[in-house]
């Protein structure tokens, strides 16, 4: 039963609701504005809102620079790849503790997430010792272990809870018909399991793409993805304000709708399902 | 319905991610506590030798530790008031019936989602600057004296720039439980004649608790940690105004090389971590049975 609500009250909610919300958004729309403004007009006083020559420059400019698109790359393969690698980790991990649990299962899982909890800068020095050592200082293939180690106990976790909601009857049943296991696995399992492995990867490729503090520390100029690029131009010759509007733009834009079409899953892996 | 042979297995399932895991765990971290314990500065290799707790005593009387540490309290605390109380209204807000709450709701969640480097430089830049920025101009438009905000007040700044990315995960996360609240439940109570007030602060508010604790913890985990912000807006600066336990292991270790002292550090910032973590792991562990 839906509680009666006044227009007059339904509409001053939505006044109010509509300021806050733009208020909110507002950094974000006044970014994706100045990239469409030249440099002139991005600093002027009082500023330009919506009445300016709109002009595509900017991007074209940024994207002249191959780098960008350099840096774009890394972000994505260090994402996509860390995220997948966990994955590949995970899945049986998380599989084994959903549906063969022992009396230690839950012992495991909260050391995993305990690891997460560890601050990065109490390995800082260790790891880019071993890194400078070894040679992946400043190379994708080191970022993406290191992610995919930051990740994995959230991986884990997602998954474990999203496989913890298969229920077991429906294995037994199929098994008692006589489905063999390879059979199992493919019609009765998988398709089960697909939405919860889908989520997780979303949310991991969400976190990897927006870290920044491994992708500060540990690259320069080679394998820096997009949040290590951005930063470099906090220097003040590099101090363009329509140009950094457009190349943040672009470096938001994806994740944000991927993001937005995530935000249910976001809740419940975030929070391991802890609020509903 | 496990057999021998199906425990056989799922642990040999589980292996390759808790050798990982601990891999990563033990071996960093084991490292970090020995450097702790040693004179060991990277522009003088070969002159490492045994410290004892010399570096811990060297870190925790450092008159920058106080610092570091009153303002990574200020920057949890200060982050936490805004975005747990401004996502509580906001969650209130979002709750009601209103036209295009679906934009407005994604509207509201964005910032979550732009990185911290973006974020930061936006704000400094577009937003706070003196001469340029849009505050500046708001304030002249009103006749005021714009701000100088990471001059006059930096910590502050860097605040407002990290509760605008926190606000939306507070936000999200509240109004996700609000929605799960039985309305007949608010119904009845005013029906019994609740006021607004009461219906609140007697039914919303315990039913919202578990999940402004999981806020909280969450985001303490990760504010303990926020680097990118800083490091972009102010470099710790002005002096160490803002400068923050992670922010002070950074500069020791890559810009010292004082791998001893920062080692220290490092095992103070997990010290300080474990104390959060023990409580949100008792939390989430509660919600596995």
């Amino acid at each position: 039963m839906a509680r009666a609500v006044s227009t007059r009250t339904k509409l001053s909610f939505t006044i109010l609701g509509w300021l806050v919300g733009f208020l909110i958004f507002f950094p974000i729309l006044w970014t994706v504005l100045t990239s469409f403004k030249t440099e002139g007009t991005a600093i002027a006083t009082p500023p330009q809102f919506l009445f300016f020559a709109w002009t595509a420059e900017n991007y074209i400019e940024v994207n002249a620079r191959s780098d960008y698109f350099k840096h774009f790359a890394n972000s994505v393969i260090i994402s996509v790849g860390s995220t997948l690698l966990g994955l590949l980790i995970a899945i049986p991990a998380a599989w084994a503790m959903a549906f063969s649990p022992t009396k230690r299962t839950k012992d495991v899982l909260l050391w995993m997430l305990s690891t997460k909890m560890l601050p990065a800068v109490g390995v800082l020095v260790p790891i880019y010792l071993i890194f400078r050592d070894s040679g992946l200082l400043d190379t994708r293939l080191g970022l993406t272990v290191v992610l995919t180690m930051t990740n994995l106990p959230i991986i884990v976790w997602m998954l474990y809870t999203y496989f913890r909601e298969i229920p077991g009857d429906i294995l037994e049943a199929a098994r008692m018909d006589g489905a063999s296991l390879a059979k199992e696995i493919v019609y009765v399992l998988t398709p089960m399991a697909i939405p919860g492995i889908a989520s997780t990867l979303l949310l991991n490729i969400i976190l990897a793409w927006n870290e920044a503090f491994w992708t500060l520390n540990l690259t320069a100029a080679k394998a820096a993805p997009l949040t290590a690029f951005i930063a470099s131009y906090s220097s003040p010759e590099g101090l363009f304000w329509a140009k950094l509007s457009a190349a943040s733009t672009l470096a938001i834009a994806p994740i944000l709708i991927l993001g937005w079409f995530s935000q249910r899953q976001l809740v419940r892996g975030l929070t391991f399902g802890a609020v509903k | 319905m496990a057999t021998l042979q199906t425990r056989a297995s799922a642990r040999l399932m589980m292996t390759p991610a808790v050798v990982l895991l601990l891999l990563w765990m033990a071996v960093p971290l084991g490292m970090t506590l020995y450097f702790s314990m040693l004179r060991y500065n990277l522009l003088m290799p070969g002159m490492e030798e045994w410290a004892g707790l010399l570096n811990y005593r060297f870190f925790l009387t450092d008159p920058a530790f106080f610092t570091a540490l009153a303002n990574t309290l200020l920057l949890v605390g200060g982050v936490l008031l805004i975005s747990v109380g401004g996502g509580i209204m906001m969650a209130l807000l979002l709750d009601q019936p209103f036209f295009g709450q679906g934009l407005v709701r994604l509207m509201v969640i964005a910032p979550f989602f732009v990185m911290p480097t973006v974020s930061a430089l936006v704000w400094k830049n577009m937003l706070m600057h003196p001469v340029n920025g849009l505050f500046a101009w708001i304030a002249r438009t009103f006749g005021l004296q714009p701000v100088d905000w990471f001059a006059e007040a930096p910590l502050l700044s860097i605040v407002l720039i990290v509760s605008w990315q926190w606000l939306p995960f507070a936000t999200l996360i509240l109004l996700t439980a609000l929605q799960s609240l039985d309305s007949e439940q608010k119904e009845a109570a005013e029906m019994d004649g609740a006021g607004a007030v009461s219906r609140f602060i007697h039914i919303v508010l315990p039913h919202m608790a578990r999940a402004i604790t999981v806020v909280v913890l969450i985001e303490t985990i990760f504010l303990l940690s926020v680097f990118a912000e800083i490091l972009v807006t102010t470099n710790g600066g002005p002096g160490i105004q803002t400068t923050t336990i992670t922010y002070l292991v950074y500069v020791q270790a890559l810009l010292q090389f004082d791998v001893g002292g920062a080692s220290a550090g490092g095992i103070v910032a997990v010290v300080l971590a474990n104390i959060v973590a023990i409580f949100l792991i008792r939390l989430i562990g509660k919600n596995l049975d």
